[in-house]
């Protein structure tokens, strides 16, 4: 699938990164996103992905000098991502970052997370709130939830997570091959992604950051009711164990 | 069983035929979705024609009424059918899934022609 580069960029052999920022409506926060993004790291290719927004938001990230992919219809945020991670198989990208477009992940962390990545002991670094970092505070039934849940998987996966939801991460090349295939959830990545990762034979470690509360006021996980939750979390991880990676 | 109902459940099942392989014939219907249709209609007149059979399979089930039997396998049916659905919706969202991606992505790579 890999796209000829023309010779100019061939010739280049510095490794290429790209920030992947999924978006769906937020015409208020992608502009400032782009911009500190591009600020924290030059080099990268700015790549937006409009999940068929009904507002500006395509406009604003084209205006703040990113790259910005538009789907023709919405398809979830899962979905969103991995279009991104297609984009950057298909131009042959060593270095994947990603970061929320609604200005929750605060950019000043991208470094951090590229460095990590870089000294490669890990395919994926993640950046979790819970790990001292600022004073990100979410609502009390889901930050139970979650730790049982992470739990859960950190005792399957024999390594300690802390943020499994969390969508502020780096991926390798590999990574990117790995979450480019069907496994990838089409909703929300997270705790059973990590087992499947594990399984597969892929580390992944987690750096502290600090994340805003959400400035529209409304998260994305908001659609998840608990009961479905817990149920869906049973379901995966159980499945997680049952197929063969 | 009286012969009314005898009458009236061989003619339903005539008409959900009929009217099966009509949509085929209209290209409403895809033939692979017509087979579990006509399966139903054959197996219902077959089951009226030979009644010992219902009773036999009553009998085997442990139900008390023949009828039981048929409503019984009647919602199976049904709900097997629906299961079916949700299965093939599930594969078609993630073809229409695949497929937006694809057009994004070649969108993108139209647009940006004069780049490279």
């Amino acid at each position: 699938m890999e796209m000829k580069m023309p010779e100019k960029e061939l010739n280049e052999k510095k490794e290429k990164v790209i920030i992947i920022i999924p978006a769906y409506n937020e015409e208020k926060q992608i502009a400032a996103v782009v911009a500190e993004s591009k600020r924290e790291i030059p080099e990268a290719q700015i790549l937006v992905v409009n999940d068929g927004s009904s507002d500006e938001t395509e406009k604003r990230a084209r205006e703040a000098g990113a790259r910005v992919l538009t789907h023709p219809f919405n398809l979830g945020y899962g979905v969103a991502l991995q279009t991104g991670y297609k984009f950057a198989l298909k131009y042959g990208f060593d270095y994947v970052l990603q970061i929320d477009g609604d200005g929750q992940h605060d950019p000043r962390y991208l470094k951090k997370l590229l460095q990590e990545l870089k000294k490669g002991d890990a395919e994926i670094v993640i950046g979790s709130r819970f790990l001292g970092e600022g004073s990100y505070k979410s609502p009390f039934l889901r930050r139970l939830g979650m730790i049982i849940f992470a739990w859960i998987a950190g005792k399957i996966s024999g390594q300690k997570i802390t943020d499994p939801t969390s969508g502020y991460q780096a991926l390798s090349r590999r990574a990117l091959k790995f979450y480019s295939t069907d496994i990838f959830p089409g909703d929300y990545p997270d705790a059973d992604i990590l087992i499947m990762l594990r399984r597969a034979g892929l580390r992944f470690r987690e750096i502290p950051v600090n994340m805003h509360p959400n400035p529209n006021g409304t998260s994305m996980h908001n659609g998840l009711k608990p009961i479905y939750y817990t149920y869906k979390m049973c379901l995966c991880i159980m499945l997680n164990l049952l197929r063969s990676v | 069983m009286f012969f009314q109902q005898k009458i009236f459940a061989i003619l339903a099942s005539i008409a959900i035929m009929a009217l099966v392989i009509e949509m085929v014939r209209r290209r409403k219907l895809r033939e692979e979705y017509s087979w579990l249709w006509m399966v139903t209609g054959a197996l219902i007149i077959l089951l009226v024609i030979f009644y010992d059979l219902l009773v036999f399979i009553t009998h085997l089930i442990g139900a008390i009424a023949p009828t039981t039997t048929l409503f019984i396998f009647g919602l199976l049916f049904l709900m097997l059918i629906s299961l079916y659905y949700s299965m093939q919706i599930t594969k078609l969202s993630l073809q229409v899934k695949e497929m937006a991606q694809q057009l994004t992505l070649l969108k993108d790579e139209v647009e940006n022609k004069k780049d490279y």
